[in-house]
């Protein structure tokens, strides 16, 4: 009976794999919220703008690590962008086909390091850099930080806003370059006129997709941000990370509310990430040329 | 059929595991410090018994939780249980020191050995943020022969919770009302300045890295990495380095029959004030969710082992000796450990 009829196995198989994917999700959001409600119960919505970070007194608020993330991932993306436009666009626009396959590979290269690497390589490089830097400009020298958290993450997110930039640029349909190039334009204009704004979309929802992963980084951050658990003043100052203080006192954190905090700052960041998951669908929706 | 060869692997594996099973495997888990020392010892222990001891290292807040849950045959800390985790136990524990280790006071000062003279005040008032120069007048005072460059303090601390930065900034609060009143002490605290490294090795990589530095991690990555250290002034008004005597001395206290005590702070003379010793928890009463007397028994005399054959491999690897006043307060609590009532070291 059954074996007669692979499509309608296929179907139900099919079916409940991507079922069973909403549920994890949902599973995930219901197992934080209730790993959380301690911690909900205490300190209510003043959580997300309360300042204070104390395991001893157990005040705990999540200020500091919003603003951590927050402003490594979104400085991470606006220094990511230049280059992953420019380099998206040389590969598949004006490099040769020989010479943009390997290069392609090479950046897709990047995104499979693992992240521990680059915290290390950021510590061992990056932060000498930024400590001559800060001294040039007279702030505390420390070298960890903002600066050198958000560099790290601009480097880790760089493959990614790259390659889809290079796919979704790949994919204007040849006719309608044609078309432009058979009107006079330039090689320049084509570019600026057909092919981002055709693929704008797409290019967005790219950068969006790295700016949830620099949301999430945890390890390379922790290792140059100076995990320091107070609202930074100047962007010089050392920060922490939503990822990055769960990281570290997750696992030694003995008293239930510490833990039930830890928990509510996952499930603010795990907010966080949908919601610029959801505008990523709305940009996308907007942009599509029609 | 072909494939007789892997029946026959199959029913070796089967049938060894089988006799493996007939030995015990302690299982055990929490404390990261003494990690590399309890492999040491339970290493030397299989090859000695045959009996295994699977030592995780969860860290201190995860072995007290799996010994409360009694899913592991002992738990692990560097701090002792406090009455509030007692109070959730379903049957008393007992606290067995195993080893002494140190947290010591590391910098990067270029020009700078081993041996920078601190007072416990002066200590508490860099941690709080105020002495900033290294230069200042209350460190130069105390190392008038040491020429300390104008640099800023940079203070590196643990940024994960951990046993170490538990008995260090206990060891503030006690010399420092200030401290005690502004931050207090606990596993993770509100530090009031610098910057956070996850791990000894993430706080000895800023060490190295960073010039005019000065942060806590234990003696072994000191040691290992060649980091100078502090010598701190103790109770008694010495000024004493970390090494494996005075730490082994800073026990030579009063210690309570329980064990639950820090000796940071000792009043031993020539006892390092930042000493901390380290423990394994398990239940008196052994016979409990089934276990077998065989594995009640196998834990007690693997605990004995430890407290005294053990303690040969501890100052190899960076670790004190328990001195004999501690041995015999740990052999009492051992023979006090019993199996439906009757004790399993008599």
């Amino acid at each position: 009976m059954m074996s007669r009829n692979p499509d309608r196995i296929f179907y139900g198989l099919c079916l409940a794999v991507a079922l069973g994917l909403v549920f994890l999700v949902l599973g995930i959001g219901f197992t934080l919220l209730s790993g959380s409600w301690l911690s909900l119960k205490k300190f209510g919505l003043a959580f997300i703008w309360h300042r204070v970070w104390d395991p001893v007194s157990e005040e705990f608020g999540a200020l500091p690590f919003i603003v951590g993330t927050v402003v490594t991932s979104l400085v991470a993306l606006l220094i990511t962008i230049p280059f992953a436009l420019s380099s998206g666009i040389f590969l598949a626009e004006y490099a040769p086909a020989r010479m943009a396959g390997p290069l392609a590979a090479l950046i897709e290269l990047l995104a499979g390091i693992p992240s521990v690497i680059y915290g290390l390589w950021a510590l061992f490089y990056l932060v000498p850099l930024v400590r001559w830097v800060e001294m040039k400009f007279g702030a505390p020298p420390f070298g960890l930080g903002l600066p050198t958290a958000s560099l790290v993450l601009a480097i880790m997110i760089l493959p990614y806003a790259a390659s889809i930039t290079r796919e979704v640029l790949k994919m204007v349909p040849p006719e309608i370059k044609e078309a432009a190039y058979g009107l006079g334009a330039t090689k320049w204009e084509v570019i600026r006129g057909v092919c981002i704004p055709y693929s704008l979309s797409g290019i967005v929802a790219g950068l969006l997709l790295s700016l949830g992963r620099a949301l999430g980084e945890t390890m390379a951050v922790t290792m140059v941000i100076g995990n320091r658990s107070e609202v930074p003043t100047s962007f010089w100052d050392l920060a922490n990370t939503m990822a990055s203080v769960i990281a570290n006192e997750f696992t030694e954190a003995s008293k239930d509310l510490h833990l039930s905090a830890l928990v509510e700052i996952g499930l603010l960041l795990f907010l966080i990430t949908l919601l610029v998951n959801t505008l990523a669908r709305i940009i996308i929706a907007k942009l599509q040329v029609k | 059929m072909k494939k007789w060869w892997l029946w026959l692997v199959l029913g070796w594996w089967a049938f060894s595991g089988g006799a493996l099973a007939g030995k015990i495997t302690l299982l055990g888990a929490g404390a990261t410090f003494p990690y590399p020392l309890y492999s040491k010892w339970f290493h030397v222990y299989y090859q000695k018994t045959g009996i295994k001891v699977n030592y995780q290292s969860i860290g201190s807040g995860g072995g007290i939780r799996q010994i409360l849950a009694r899913t592991v045959d002992f738990g692990a800390s560097d701090a002792p249980m406090t009455d509030e985790e007692l109070a959730k136990a379903p049957a008393e524990i007992l606290h067995l020191p195993m080893a002494i280790g140190a947290v010591v006071i590391s910098y990067n000062l270029p020009g700078v050995p081993s041996g920078l003279k601190l007072t416990p005040q002066v200590l508490a008032d860099i941690f709080l943020g105020k002495i900033r120069k290294w230069n200042d007048p209350r460190i130069a005072q105390l190392n008038p022969n040491l020429k300390l460059p104008k640099l800023p303090i940079v203070v590196v601390h643990r940024s994960d919770g951990s046993g170490t930065t538990f008995n260090f900034t206990y060891y503030l609060s006690l010399v420092s009302p200030e401290w005690k009143k502004r931050v207090g002490y606990g596993k993770a605290v509100r530090w009031p300045t610098g910057m956070g490294g996850k791990g000894n090795e993430g706080v000895t990589g800023y060490l190295k890295q960073l010039p005019g530095t000065i942060g806590y991690i234990e003696l072994a990555y000191a040691h290992q990495n060649r980091l100078p250290v502090a010598a701190l002034q103790n109770k008694a008004g010495n000024f004493v380095l970390p090494t494996l005597k005075s730490l082994s001395a800073a026990a030579k206290t009063h210690i309570p029959p329980d064990t639950r005590v820090l000796i940071v702070n000792t009043d031993a003379a020539d006892g390092y004030p930042l000493s901390a010793m380290t423990w394994i928890l398990v239940y008196k009463e052994q016979a409990y969710g089934g276990r077998s007397y065989e594995r009640a028994k196998a834990l007690a005399d693997l605990l004995w082992w430890c407290v005294h054959e053990a303690q040969e491999y501890n100052e190899a690897l960076f670790y004190a000796r328990l001195p004999e006043n501690v041995v015999a307060i740990v052999e009492k609590l051992i023979r006090s450990m019993t199996y439906k009532g009757k004790p399993l070291r008599p």
